[in-house]
This record gives C-alpha cells, structure tokens and sequence, in this order.
C-alpha cells in the first residue's frame, strides 16, 4: 500500500513570553493509506500538536510534513486551506456544527468552498448522510439531534469531500459509552468499507483498541509504535 | 465561492439577529433619508428661485439714466434725460447680442372703469416688451407698432387690474380712464405672480411709451430701456456693446462718465441661486455627517459579531475556508446591511420629502442623481466601516478560533 502520510524529524516550539516550550521533539512517523491509527498521549504529550501539523493548521517549526507525497509544510495559507478542503476531513470532540444549520447545510459546507454547485452539493450531502446512517434527519438543526447524531453529522461532512484523511480529535470525549461504541464502530465501517485512512486522538485506551495501530506520544515523543493484535476484524462492527 | 452563495449566507446570518441588523441599519437608513429629504428641499428651494427669476424675464438687461451732477450735487440715478427711444431702436438695429428693447416708463396711476377705481403701476412699453419678460396673453392682443406711431389710447392689463375693475366680465374693448383719458382695453395679461420680493407683477396697466410720454408724463425722454440678450452668454456681451454704443450716441468724451446704467438681471439671479446652493450643501453635509455615524455603527456591530462567530469562522476555515472568503463573508454582511438601510432610507426620504410638500406647501425636489449617489454612497460606508472587521476575522487563526469558547 502507498504511503500518504511521512513525517521527519518534526518539531514544534511555543514561545510562552520568554519561555520556550517545546511540544514536538523529533517525530519520525510513516503511515501507509488505509489504516486506521489511535494516538494516544497524556495532555501535553504534543498529541493535539501533531494533529494539528497533520491538519495543515499549524507549522512546524523544524522538519518535514509529507502528505501523498507532497511537502506541504511549505505551501501558502490559501494551499493549506484548499488541502483541509480537499484531502483532510476533521472530526472534533465539541462536533463543531453550525448552530442554527441544518444537518444537511452543515455537509454541504464544505463543498461551499471548492466550487460545488447547488444540486451535486445536495446530492453528495445527503449521500455523506445516509452513510452514517442520518438520512431521516437532514434538515434537524444541532439542538434537534443527539450528541451522538451531532457527531454523525460532523462525520458526514468530514467524508463529504472525498477525501484521503480524517482526522479525528477525540471525537468520543463529549460522549457516554454506548454513543462512543456506535461512533467508533462507524469509523471502522469507514475504514474497512471505504478503506479511509483514519487517524485518531484519544486518550481512552477502550476507545483506542479499535485501531489497527497505536501510538503513544509523551513529552513529544513517540515512546511506542506498535499493531493492535485485536485486529477490527474481530471487533463486531454494529454501524 | 459564488457570488450568489455569499450573499444567502450573508442573508442568512442577519436573519438571525433581525433586531441587531435593524438598529445597526437605522443609523444608515436616517443618514440616507436625512440626504435625500435635504436635498430635495435645498433643490425644490433652487428651483422656486430660478422660477422666479424667469418670471422676470432671463437674459434681461436694463439700462437706466445715469446719476447728474451739477454743481457738486449728484443726484440720484435716473435723473437725466438723455435716454431716448432712438437708442432702444439702435441697441437692435446695431447690436447682434441684442434681440429685443424696449422703452420703459412707469407710474402709479388711479384707473377707473365705470363706477369703480383701482390705483394701479402704468408702464408705457413698446410691443417687444412682451418678448423680453416672456409674457403670455390670457385674451385679446398685445400693443403692436401702429400703437406706438399713433400714441393709441389702448391698454394692456394685468390680471390683477381685470379682476379688481371688471370681476368676471370680459374686459375687452371695455373703457378705462387714466387722468380723465379714454384708454380701450386690448388685451388682458395671462397671471405671471409676485416677484422675489413680493411685488405683485399682475397689479398693472400698459399702454404705449409713446402714449404714456405725451400723454401722460408730457416728457421726451425715457425712465428706461429694458434689453434681451440673444442668448445667457452673451448677457455679458450685450452689456459691453450697450455701453460702448450709448456713449458714441451720447457724445461722451473719454475722460467723462457714463450718464447711463447698464444692470444685469442675471447677477441677481447668480447670487440668489449661489444662496440656494450654498443651503442645499449646508444641508447635505449635515446628512452626511449621520450617514458616517451610521457608518461607525456597522462597524461596532460588525466587530461584535466578528468575535461572537468566532468559532464559526474557526470551523469554515478548518473545512476549507480561505481569508478571503471569510473576508468576503463578512465584508458581504456590512454591504448587505448598508445597501438596504440605504434602500429604506431613500424610500423614508422620498416620503418624508412628498409630506413635506403636501402638507407643509414646501417645493421640494427629488433629484434621481441624489438618490443614485446616496444608495452608491451607503454602499461604500458598507465597505469601508465593513473592510476592518472582515479583515479582522480573515486573520483569525483556526486552531484559536476552533478553541474559542
């Protein structure tokens, strides 16, 4: 399988006033397309950090950000926000909807800004909805759905786009077990069906055991690197 | 992003605060309204003025007797008699800035006709003073040449006078008396109104120069000669060739006065109108001054929202927002919101300035120039009270936008 995600000797540094905080000490990581990985970490590991480079929201401040092969962590802002666009779908653990929005305009946001027109946007989100299984729920507003159906919607609209990557920032943290079960099930029905590449942050080791792969991070490291025995195969998929 | 799209979300947005966008509309929608009921009375003000002076006639020159002086007395104006009608005859014979004079002489007068009186202005004028104060007749005829060659006991008269003398009976080969002489009336003036100074231009009687100087003033000599210039431009022409050609005919050495007075009617008006404009800026400036406080309010309410849809922004930019959308987004929103505040306020203008005139008699004057500018110009305080706000959340960074709680 391809590689799509490199990532050499990578390193972040805060500068707190005086002080300088270093988040990211020299990460070297490589992740083929297709797999679905749990980065794991304390807070303050350099975890949200190294997502947030992965995102293309944030430079690092030394080393090199390859994706499909391309070095992006020279691109422009606009570049940046054509690839989150693009090839990178978030998921976040607050959903981040737009109140006040149907679910079915919250899909098509994305698409507002690729060039998308009326009726192929429309098409296109609602197929991203009934994906995540929300088709009878298209034009309920956030306050109307559940936090596990708000998820869903912020899912949808990671996907609607097509793209390479999701990236997912602890997008079990606002919700209770059962919900985080459903939600979890569905990124491996992404991963095995759609065979997306799903990267995802979390400090829950029950949640990260649906991955194929774990990494933990400490201090901005990489202390460990290792497959999940427990392949998804064996975790019954209910989505 | 299309255009199209920008501007549902822009819609959108301000549908969610109705009452905010609505009171942040009010200061553009009273800055409009202000400029368009101002205007249109500093205009309908302009307009009436230059009516007026059209009523007395335009590119009217006149030309009085000059000031005597005998003996280190100097009199006043129009205390010689050295203006004769030849000269009138000279002006349109000699000058082409000149189309028309005419002889002018004036008097208060009692009128009688049958068994009532009117104290009236008789004016002896020549046939082309109808053309030179561009006056219609509402019956009978004009004083003609043959009136004048025959001192004809004929009279011309004003509305005023008809009505005073005859009531609702035809006027018209009707006799009236000056002084105990039998004047026929010929024809009846049609209603030209007061004058600037309220002067009623209808109280008047006019018979030939040439009657009223025999006749009448038992004088050889004329009180004036009032002059139209072919064209407004040449107003100033004219005055020179009158000048030059009645001192040739006077016989008025280099080192020696004028004993004439030429006076330009169109300087009255220049200045009368310089004061309606001078009124209609005053008062557009004014406006304007609370069409930028309108301004200012945009912008307060534009930096509000810019930082309570923070997170919005956060979220549009991590799925793919550029600066310039975002900008775009929000630039659209103070547009959108000054635009229609400018629409309500030309609408609020236009009525409050139709009020005005029903009610309070005001002419007031919608120029549609007026109200182009001030919808153009609601427009441009969008974009400029917009312009740092919008640049403002375009420069959000969104991973603190996305945290932003």
């Amino acid at each position: 399988m391809s590689e799509l995600i490199r990532v050499e000797n990578l390193h972040k540094i805060y500068h707190m006033g005086d002080v300088e905080v270093p988040a990211l000490r020299g990460i070297d990581l490589a992740i083929t397309r297709g797999e679905f990985v749990a980065v794991m970490g304390s807070s303050g590991s350099g975890k949200s950090t190294f997502m947030n480079i992965l995102g293309c929201l944030d430079r690092p401040t030394q080393g090199k950000y390859l994706l499909e092969g391309d070095d992006v962590g020279s691109l422009s802002a606009d570049e940046w926000a054509y690839i989150r666009n693009k090839r990178i779908g978030f998921v976040f653990q607050g959903f981040n909807l737009l109140s006040r929005t149907t679910a079915l305009e919250n899909v098509e946001l994305p698409m507002m800004y690729n060039g998308f027109h009326g009726k192929e946007r429309h098409q296109r989100a609602v197929e991203a909805l009934n994906l995540v299984g929300l088709g009878q729920r298209l034009d309920h507003t956030p306050n109307r759905l559940s936090g596990g159906q708000q998820q869903r919607v912020a899912i949808a609209r990671a996907l609607v786009n097509r793209p390479s990557l999701i990236l997912a920032d602890e997008p079990t943290g606002n919700l209770d077990s059962t919900t985080s079960g459903e939600i979890m099930a569905l990124f491996q029905k992404l991963n095995l069906e759609q065979g997306m590449t799903i990267i995802l942050v979390t400090h829950e080791a029950d949640i990260a055991v649906h991955a194929h792969r774990q990494i933990l991070f400490k201090d901005g490291l990489v202390i460990s690197d290792k497959n999940n025995k427990q392949a998804p195969e064996t975790i019954k998929c209910s989505g | 992003m299309q255009w199209l799209m920008i501007l549902r979300i822009a819609l959108r947005a301000l549908a969610r605060n109705k009452l905010r966008a609505f009171l942040t509309m009010l200061g553009i929608i009273i800055g409009v309204g202000a400029v368009i009921a101002m205007v249109a009375i500093g205009e309908g003000a302009k307009s009436t003025i230059r009516a007026q002076i059209a009523s007395l006639g335009t590119n009217v020159l006149v030309v009085l007797p000059g000031s005597n002086s005998q003996g280190g007395v100097r009199l006043g104006l129009g205390n010689v008699n050295t203006l004769v009608d030849a000269d009138a005859r000279a002006m349109v014979r000699e000058l082409p800035s000149v189309s028309f004079a005419s002889p002018v002489l004036r008097r208060p007068e009692q009128l009688v006709a049958g068994n009532l009186n009117w104290g009236t202005l008789a004016q002896g004028v020549a046939p082309e003073f109808q053309q030179i104060r561009d006056w219609q007749l509402a019956d009978g005829r004009f004083l003609h040449e043959g009136d004048m060659e025959s001192a004809a006991k004929v009279a011309v008269i004003g509305e005023t006078v008809a009505r005073q003398l005859f009531g609702n009976d035809n006027p018209i080969d009707a006799v009236i008396r000056i002084r105990n002489i039998p004047f026929r009336v010929v024809g009846v003036l049609s209603p030209k109104g007061q004058t600037g100074q309220g002067t009623d231009q209808d109280d008047t009687v006019m018979i030939p120069y040439t009657t009223m100087q025999k006749r009448l003033m038992r004088i050889t000599w004329l009180q004036s000669i009032v002059v139209k210039a072919v064209n407004a431009e040449r107003v100033q022409e004219a005055q020179e060739q009158i000048t030059l050609l009645l001192r040739q005919r006077h016989r008025i050495g280099q080192d020696r006065e004028d004993d004439f007075n030429v006076r330009n009617l169109s300087d009255i008006a220049e200045a009368a109108q310089t004061t309606a404009r001078v009124m209609a800026v005053l008062l557009g400036s004014v406006a304007s001054i609370s069409l930028l406080v309108g301004g200012i309010g945009i912008m307060n309410i534009m930096l509000v929202s810019v930082t309570e849809r923070t997170r919005e922004i956060g979220i549009r930019m991590a799925v793919g927002a550029r600066s310039r959308d975002i900008m775009l987004q929000f630039l659209v929103e103070a547009v959108v919101m000054a635009a229609t505040g400018g629409l309500i306020g030309i609408i609020l203008g236009i009525g409050s300035s139709e009020v005005l005139k029903e009610w309070a008699q005001w002419p007031t004057l919608i120029s549609p120039a007026i109200v182009a500018i001030a919808f153009l110009f609601s427009g441009a305080v969008g974009v400029f009270f917009g312009f740092y706000p919008a640049k403002k959340a375009a420069n959000l960074d969104p991973i603190e936008a996305l945290r932003y709680e």
